[in-house]
């Protein structure tokens, strides 16, 4: 019994060796930033592993609790002198306090949803047919069509609409580009499927414009992001098997998204945590990740020319990095492909690559905190004086656009490919 | 152990959203940087010096020990609760007061962290420079109590320098200021330089009074590579003898580079043996001059590689070597200990030539780096713990490497103190009629030992 709850530390053991527990991480940790106490440094977390461990200590809300704040941003990573893997170390302790303790009823009900593309698809018809009648209109500009009156926290949170008709029920499987031209498999995402269908229309015209074929997986279902923040590991690992089939089923060049976090699950999480127990199963989730592409990266490595695509509107933009794009090394790509789109002038932002504080569920746990670190950015960003803050992730378009509605500004939140495809989508 | 109604008063002092008990909080306070660990009964974050002084005086009414500190990023367990008590945190107390533009002082509260500091006066065109390689997450005040350093003492001087007057809560709980805001003062003792580096033990500091400079008006890098230790020492001693005092002198052995060039490749030349890294500031024309000076200088010593930064960019591309070394050391071995000794500049190459024998006689790699400018060498002896027999290697080599210090003249601790890790070894460098003289200042101050009691003094 105890033997099985420590399995996924007992993963990470010889890395929490590595934390000195110099401090190096206090300096950028969003969640220390915010809460300002060390169980929240990622030094305290893996401290608080290594008692895990040992099984000398309780392992009661306290320690689950420690654990929650933290968005894996990997900004602890990056900047640790011992370059400790606290995101690795983070996750097993989710996975091993679960496993102890149970799931809590907000992470049953995630996992559930998420595994469920059909009650997904239902859900999100129920929501875009009644979700104007429950929610307050706010304009459509803002990039967030809806308002959430959440009293509990004092505030209203700032939700998108749920688009009338999924983007992959809108596409065939297979959409035929010209022959020599590289097939890419496009792994959709919840978000952009039945939120922000325009990133997905976006993306597809970008491909097509190229001439690709582009094969959108019927089988695929949720990356499974949500469920790892509360260390619902077996929905991650069911949903990983289930994509894996969904996209071994079509020969294809590259596996393509246009989600930061979907390609951080595809190309990183998915092989870290899926396949311990069975190695054939990991070769063929490491393939798949040795495959997978950010849309951005691929544009760029497929030679899309800006000026045929972007209407050539005079917009001053800034970029905001997505964690799973600092973590993957893509950051100069998106913004190459912007500065060569006519009429773009890109300003930076102080601290473009600081978490904008979604972070999966710790949005929905610590929203006052998530909110304190999104109002860093939204004054960031604001203070660029930039018509449009543009980013890789359409989570991370959600949190800001929530962060600079509540700050009462206007600026617009768009993914990179919706500057790109302009043009061509017209 | 800490009895309900003292925790009840302590709730009392603080609030009860600053005050931890529960099992996380205590492991979360109870490491710093040294890899040892001890878990306190309580842990507290006071918002203000009449709270340090409420804690202070129900110490010593309740007789329970008071372990002040600030990031916790200590090398040597100066923060540690070693046999339990209250942790006091005092990273709530974090405002910049003020930044005196005409009197160049600058008024801080403890907990800031260096860094933050640094950019408040810069973005005033004001300078604050002792920087210690924690700077990014350090406090002030762990910076004073400790006495931190960093690579720009050699032209600047280290945190105590800085230091014009301090508010200070005693360990009874009485509120006192030190020193002021003048340049000039000489009534009674000088207790802010007593408390400078005093480790947390006769005092809290719950305000700083700092000195400020101007701002340099511009800096120069220079990466310079020597085929000989001895060819880098007396660069050092050249470059200062001929009245150029740059800001920076970071050395790196051949072990050092070793070690980097293995993990990151960086392609120095084969006849590395030692790398100066150079920093001069101020005047931009009188920068330039500088370094053409330096050049000349030091050609003649087995230079084999003058590397010079046009911009920005390309100094931090040259800081970028000396930066790897850490994230490099662990190839060698997984534990290190870190060591900080100082000698007179001029025996540099002395020191690093005993320690070469001590590595041989133990046989466990020595690494050394450091600031070669005051003569600050981190020598970092590399084991595995895991391997029987080697912690005890360890520890007689470090004892010999301090005593190679103190016979070239020098001292054991720079810039990180002596806490519970450098205990042990006092008695090498000061007598026993000197510990006394410390023993009764501590006696005096805390007649109740209830303040980091069990550090420094054996």
């Amino acid at each position: 019994m105890t033997k099985k709850h420590t399995d996924p530390l007992e993963r990470v053991a010889q890395e929490m060796k590595k934390c000195v527990k110099c401090g190096a991480c206090r300096a950028n940790c969003p969640a220390f930033g915010t809460f300002q106490r060390e169980p929240a440094t990622a030094r305290g977390k893996v401290a608080l592993a290594q008692h895990l461990v040992k099984g000398d200590i309780t392992l009661d809300d306290g320690t689950y609790s420690a654990m929650s704040k933290c968005l894996l941003c990997g900004s602890c990573v990056d900047k640790c002198p011992n370059q400790v893997p606290t995101d690795e170390i983070v996750i097993a302790a989710r996975e091993a306090l679960a496993q102890r303790r149970g799931l809590t009823t907000f992470h049953k009900a995630v996992g559930q949803v998420i595994r469920n593309r059909k009650l997904m698809n239902l859900g999100a018809l129920a929501a875009a047919v009644l979700g104007p009648i429950f929610f307050r209109k706010v304009p459509s500009t803002s990039g967030l069509r809806l308002r959430f009156p959440m009293p509990f926290i004092g505030g209203s949170r700032h939700i998108p609409q749920i688009a009338k008709k999924p983007f992959m029920k809108r596409h065939p499987e297979i959409i035929k580009g010209e022959p020599g031209k590289p097939t890419i498999v496009f792994f959709v995402g919840c978000m952009t499927n039945f939120v922000y269908t325009e990133i997905g229309e976006a993306t597809l015209a970008l491909f097509r414009h190229l001439g690709c074929t582009v094969i959108i997986p019927q089988g695929q279902q949720c990356c499974g992001l949500p469920g790892m923040s509360g260390g619902d590991l077996e929905t991650v690992r069911e949903l990983a098997e289930q994509n894996l089939a969904a996209i071994e089923k079509h020969q294809a060049d590259y596996v393509m998204t246009a989600c930061a976090t979907c390609g951080g699950a595809l190309h990183k999480l998915y092989p870290l945590v899926v396949g311990k127990r069975n190695p054939e199963l990991k070769a063929r989730l490491q393939a798949v990740a040795d495959k997978t592409v950010d849309a951005a990266v691929l544009l760029q490595k497929l030679g899309l020319h800006p000026e045929e695509t972007g209407t050539g509107q005079r917009m001053r933009i800034t970029y905001h990095d997505p964690c799973h794009h600092r973590t993957a090394g893509i950051a100069k790509q998106p913004r190459a492909l912007l500065k060569e789109t006519p009429g773009l002038e890109l300003v930076e932002m102080e601290g473009a690559d600081r978490c904008c504080g979604l972070g999966g569920t710790f949005n929905v746990y610590h929203y006052e905190s998530s909110l304190d670190i999104n109002a860093g950015k939204s004054k960031a960003i604001i203070d660029t004086g930039a018509d449009a803050v543009v980013t890789g992730c359409p989570g991370c378009i959600m949190q800001l656009s929530d962060g600079l509605k509540q700050a009462g500004d206007k600026t617009r939140v768009l993914h990179t490919v919706e500057l790109l495809a302009r043009k061509i989508r017209r | 152990m800490l009895d309900a109604r003292t925790l009840q008063q302590l709730t009392d002092i603080v609030g009860a959203e600053n005050i931890a008990t529960g099992a996380q909080d205590l492991i979360c306070y109870g490491y710093d940087a040294t890899q040892m660990e001890f878990l306190p009964d309580a842990v507290v974050h006071p918002d203000s010096a009449e709270q340090v002084s409420r804690v202070l005086q129900l110490a010593n009414k309740e007789n329970f020990p008071v372990f002040p500190r600030g990031a916790g990023s200590g090398f040597t367990g100066g923060a540690l609760p070693k046999g339990g008590g209250v942790v006091l945190v005092t990273t709530r107390m974090n405002r910049i007061l003020r930044i005196d533009t005409d009197n160049l002082v600058a008024e801080v509260e403890p907990g800031v962290v260096t860094e933050a500091f640094q950019m408040a006066v810069e973005k005033l065109g004001l300078f604050y420079p002792p920087d210690p390689a924690s700077l990014k997450f350090s406090t002030l005040g762990g910076n004073v109590a400790e006495c931190a350093g960093g690579p720009r003492a050699v032209k600047y001087g280290v945190t105590k320098d800085f230091v014009m007057g301090l508010e200070v809560v005693l360990p009874t709980g009485a509120i006192i200021r030190t020193g002021g805001e003048t340049v000039k003062g000489v009534v009674g003792y000088d207790l802010t330089k007593l408390l400078c580096g005093s480790e947390g033990t006769l005092g809290i500091i719950t305000k700083i009074i700092f000195k400020l400079l101007p701002y340099p008006d511009s800096k120069k890098t220079m990466l310079t590579v020597f085929d000989s230790i001895d060819g880098a020492a007396r660069a050092v001693s050249t470059i200062i003898k001929n009245k150029i005092i740059p800001t920076t002198l970071e050395f790196m052995d051949h072990a050092t580079l070793t070690c980097v060039e293995r993990r990151f490749n960086l392609g120095m030349p084969e006849s590395a043996r030692a790398v100066l890294l150079i920093e001069v500031d101020g005047d931009r024309d009188l920068i330039e001059k500088q370094a053409g000076q330096i050049h000349k200088l030091i050609e003649p010593l087995g230079l084999v590689q003058f590397r010079v930064a046009k911009d920005a960019a390309e100094s931090e591309e040259l800081w970028r070597v000396r930066r790897l070394v850490s994230p490099s050391l662990r190839d060698v071995n997984p534990d290190k200990f870190n060591e900080d000794i100082v000698v007179p500049r001029s025996k540099v190459p002395d020191v690093i030539r005993r320690i070469e024998v001590i590595q041989k006689r133990y046989d466990i790699p020595i690494v050394n780096f450091g600031h070669a400018g005051d003569g600050n060498i981190h020598v970092n002896i590399m084991i595995d713990k895991s391997v029987p027999g080697q912690l005890e290697k360890a520890h007689e080599a470090i004892k010999e490497v301090f005593q190679a210090a103190l016979d070239l003249g020098g001292t054991m601790s720079g810039e990180h103190g002596v806490g519970l890790a450098k205990q042990p070894y006092i008695p090498l460098e000061l007598n026993a009629e000197q510990i006394a003289a410390m023993k009764a200042i501590k006696g005096a101050l805390d007649p109740n030992n209830i303040l980091n009691p069990g550090k420094m003094l054996p």
